[in-house]
C-alpha cells in the first residue's frame, strides 16, 4: 500500500505556494501525462528506468511527470512573456527499480525565473526565494557552477570534435575520465586501430571482419568516422598541465570566497573560464545582497554531475546535515540549453528551483 | 507441510534439470500422460514437483509461491526489479548457457568496443535526427549496463524473436541478443563486440526470500541441499 501524501507535506505545499506568489510568482499548473518522447530526447532511454511509462491508443506512449521542469519551459517557450516567474505545486512520479523504501510519488513545489538580463541577480534571487523558505530548518547548502567546468572544457588546447565528445559527458564522470585519458594520450595504444587507420583502403577487401553492408548506417558514414579517428590520431594529446587544472576545478571544496581566489588562480593558466569565473563573482555580491552569508556558502567544482542532465550554469541544493537517511529537500539551477532544445532553438535565460514538501514535514517532525 | 520446487514444463532445459537432480539421487518425474503438467518428487519426503514454463518462474518465486525454481539467470535479472532482495542463488547448474552480447554490423570497422559505439550513437543522432535503435527483449539489463559504461543517445527497441534479423531489416541498427556461440549473429552479418558481454546465463537454482519458510520447512530445505550438495 502506498500511503497517501501526509496532511503536514500538503500544508506546507501551501505554505511554501503562498512565500512563492508573494515574491511575484504567477501560479501554473501542467498536465501529469507528459509525451514520452519529448523526456526520451532530452534524457535518453533512462529516463525509462525512472519514470513511469504508459501508452495512449492516441497519443502514444505517454510518460508520468518525472518532474515540472520541461512542462514548465514548454508552456514559458509557447506563451510566456519577459522576464516571468511562476510557480508550481504537485505530485511527481518516480519509478524505483532497487530501492522499495523510496517513494514513487511525491510533491513538489517549484520556483522558476525565466528571461530578465542579469543571470546573477536571477540565481540570487532564485537561490534567496528557496533559502528563505526554508529559513529556521538549519539546512546546509551546496553551490556549484556547471558553466565552469564546460568553459574549461572549452578552453582547452584541443581539437572541437574531443570538446565535443567531452561536453557531451560532463554528467558521466565515468565516461568523462575515459576520454579525457584518452585525449590526454595516457591510454595504452591499440594496434587493431592502429592498423585500421593505417590501412590504405579500411572498407575494402571484403575480407573477415568486413562483412555485408546492413543497416541504415552507410560505407559513407563509416569512411567519414575512419576520416575523423585518422584526424583525432594525428592531434597532439591535451597537455598534462591542461588536465591538471581540470582536474583542479572538478576537487574545488572550499567556501566560495576561497574558490573564487582558487579559480583566479586556474584562470590564469586557463584564461577561458574567465567569464565564468567573473559570473561567480558577480553571483556573490548578488547573493550577499540579498543577505546570504556568501563567506560561509560551500562550493563544489563537481556538484550537480550525475543529476539530471539539463543544469548548465549555477547549480545548488539544500540538505539537513542530521537526516543523512534522506534526498536533497530542495534542487536547483540554471537550464539556458534547455529552453533552446525545447523552444526549436529560440532560447531565454531560465533558472528556478524546486522543495519536496514531504521531506521538510519529515525533518520538521524528526526535531519536534 | 511442503516445499514447492518449479522445474521447466518442458524441453531440453526440463531434461537437464531432471538430469541434475537425477544425479544427486533426487528423482524428478512427470506423472501421468506424457503432456500433463503434474510432477512427482522420488528420493526426498516432501518435495512437491510444479511444473510451469521457465519465463513464468521468476515471477512465481518474487512473489513467493514457490519455495525453489529452477530457470535461466537472465530472466531472472531481466523479469524482477531487485531481484537478490527477493531471490537467491542456490546453485549454477552448469547447463542451458547462454550470453547476452552486443553486436554490431561487421560493415563497421570502425566499432570494436562499447566507447566506439558511443561515438558512433552521436554522430549517428546528428546525422540521421533520431538514436541509434538497439533492438532486445532485455530492456533492463541493456539499460543498465549502457548506463553504467556511459553509453547515451541510443534506442531500445522492442524485438521479442528474430533479432538477429532486425538489422538487415532496418528496424534497429544494433542488436543486444542471446547467444551461445555467435554463429547465428555472425550468419546475419553482425559481430559481438568484445567489452559487450552483458550478462553470462545460465540454468540456476534458485530460492525465494519472500515465500512462506515454515520451521520445517528449513528443515526440508537443509535436507534437501545437503543431498544436492549445494
Amino acid at each position: 500500500m502506498i500511503p497517501a501524501v501526509p496532511a503536514s507535506a500538503r500544508a506546507e505545499a501551501a505554505r511554501l505556494t503562498a512565500l512563492f506568489r508573494a515574491a511575484g510568482a504567477e501560479p501554473v499548473e501542467t498536465p501529469i501525462l507528459q509525451p514520452a518522447e519529448t523526456l526520451l530526447d532530452l534524457y535518453g532511454e533512462d529516463i525509462r528506468a525512472r519514470a513511469y511509462v504508459t501508452a495512449d491508443p492516441l497519443r502514444g506512449e505517454m510518460m508520468l511527470r518525472p518532474d515540472f521542469t520541461v512542462p514548465v519551459v514548454r508552456m514559458h517557450m509557447a506563451e510566456g512573456g519577459d522576464p516571468a516567474r511562476y510557480t508550481y505545486a504537485g505530485e511527481v512520479f518516480r519509478r524505483q527499480e532497487t530501492d522499495p523504501e523510496r517513494p514513487v510519488e511525491f510533491l513538489q513545489v517549484g520556483f522558476e525565473l525565466f528571461g530578465g538580463d542579469d543571470p546573477a541577480a536571477a540565481d540570487a534571487e532564485v537561490f534567496s526565494a528557496i533559502a528563505s523558505a526554508l529559513e529556521g530548518l538549519a539546512l546546509r547548502p551546496s553551490t556549484g557552477d556547471i558553466g565552469l567546468l564546460r568553459a574549461a572544457v572549452e578552453g582547452l588546447e584541443t581539437t572541437a570534435p574531443r570538446k565535443a565528445a567531452l561536453m557531451r559527458h560532463l554528467w558521466r564522470p565515468r565516461r568523462f575520465r575515459t576520454l579525457l585519458t584518452r585525449f590526454g594520450g595516457q591510454a595504452a595504444p591499440d594496434a587493431a586501430r592502429a592498423a585500421l587507420l593505417a590501412s590504405a583502403d579500411p572498407l575494402g577487401g571484403k575480407g573477415p571482419g568486413a562483412g555485408p553492408e546492413i543497416g541504415l548506417r552507410s560505407a559513407e558514414e563509416i569512411a567519414a568516422r575512419i576520416e575523423a579517428l585518422r584526424e583525432d590520431a594525428a592531434a597532439p594529446p591535451i597537455p598534462a598541465e591542461q588536465i591538471a587544472l581540470i582536474d583542479a576545478i572538478l576537487d574545488l571544496s572550499e567556501t566560495a570566497p576561497n574558490v573564487l581566489s582558487a579559480l583566479r588562480d586556474i584562470a590564469v593558466d586557463l584564461p577561458a573560464i574567465g567569464p565564468a569565473v567573473q559570473g561567480l563573482s558577480a553571483r556573490m555580491e548578488a547573493l550577499a545582497a540579498r543577505g546570504i552569508d556568501v563567506d560561509a556558502l560551500p562550493f563544489e567544482g563537481s556538484f550537480g554531475r550525475t543529476s539530471l542532465e539539463y543544469y548548465d550554469g549555477f547549480v545548488f541544493g539544500f540538505s539537513a546535515p542530521d537526516r543523512p537517511d534522506l534526498p536533497p529537500l530542495s534542487t536547483g539551477g540554471r537550464y539556458d540549453a534547455l529552453t533552446r532544445v525545447l523552444g526549436g532553438g529560440k532560447g531565454v535565460r531560465a533558472v528556478g528551483g524546486v522543495i519536496r514538501p514531504e521531506l521538510v514535514a519529515r525533518v520538521q517532525e524528526g526535531r519536534a | 507441510m511442503s516445499i514447492r520446487l518449479g522445474v521447466p514444463s518442458k524441453g531440453r532445459l526440463m531434461d537437464k534439470t531432471f538430469d541434475w537432480f537425477g544425479a544427486r539421487g533426487v528423482t524428478l518425474k512427470k506423472a501421468g500422460h506424457d503432456r500433463g503438467y503434474a510432477g512427482a518428487v522420488e528420493g526426498i519426503e516432501g518435495v512437491e514437483l510444479v511444473l510451469l514454463s521457465a519465463s513464468e518462474i521468476p515471477r512465481e518465486l518474487a512473489q513467493g509461491r514457490l519455495h525453489l525454481g529452477v530457470t535461466g539467470s537472465d530472466l531472472v535479472q531481466e523479469g524482477i526489479a531487485g531481484w537478490d532482495l527477493k531471490l537467491r542463488v542456490l546453485a549454477p547448474m552448469g547447463f542451458g548457457g547462454a550470453d547476452l552480447v552486443i553486436a554490431v554490423p561487421q560493415a563497421w570497422v570502425d566499432v570494436e568496443g562499447l566507447e566506439d559505439l558511443d561515438a558512433v550513437c552521436a554522430d549517428f543522432r546528428r546525422r540521421h535526427g533520431m538514436r541509434l535503435r538497439i533492438a532486445t527483449k532485455y530492456h533492463r539489463l541493456v539499460r543498465e549496463f549502457l548506463r553504467e559504461r556511459g553509453v547515451a543517445d541510443y534506442l531500445l527497441v522492442d524485438s521479442q524473436g528474430a533479432t538477429e534479423g532486425t538489422v538487415r531489416n532496418e528496424t534497429a541498427e544494433a542488436v543486444a541478443d542471446i547467444t551461445s556461440t555467435g554463429e547465428t549473429l555472425r550468419a546475419n552479418g553482425l559481430k559481438v563486440l568484445p567489452d559487450g558481454l552483458i550478462h553470462a546465463s545460465q540454468a540456476t537454482l534458485f530460492k525465494s526470500r519472500e515465500a512462506p519458510w515454515m520451521t520445517e520447512d528449513r528443515a526440508l530445505l537443509d535436507r534437501l541441499t545437503a543431498q544436492l550438495g549445494v
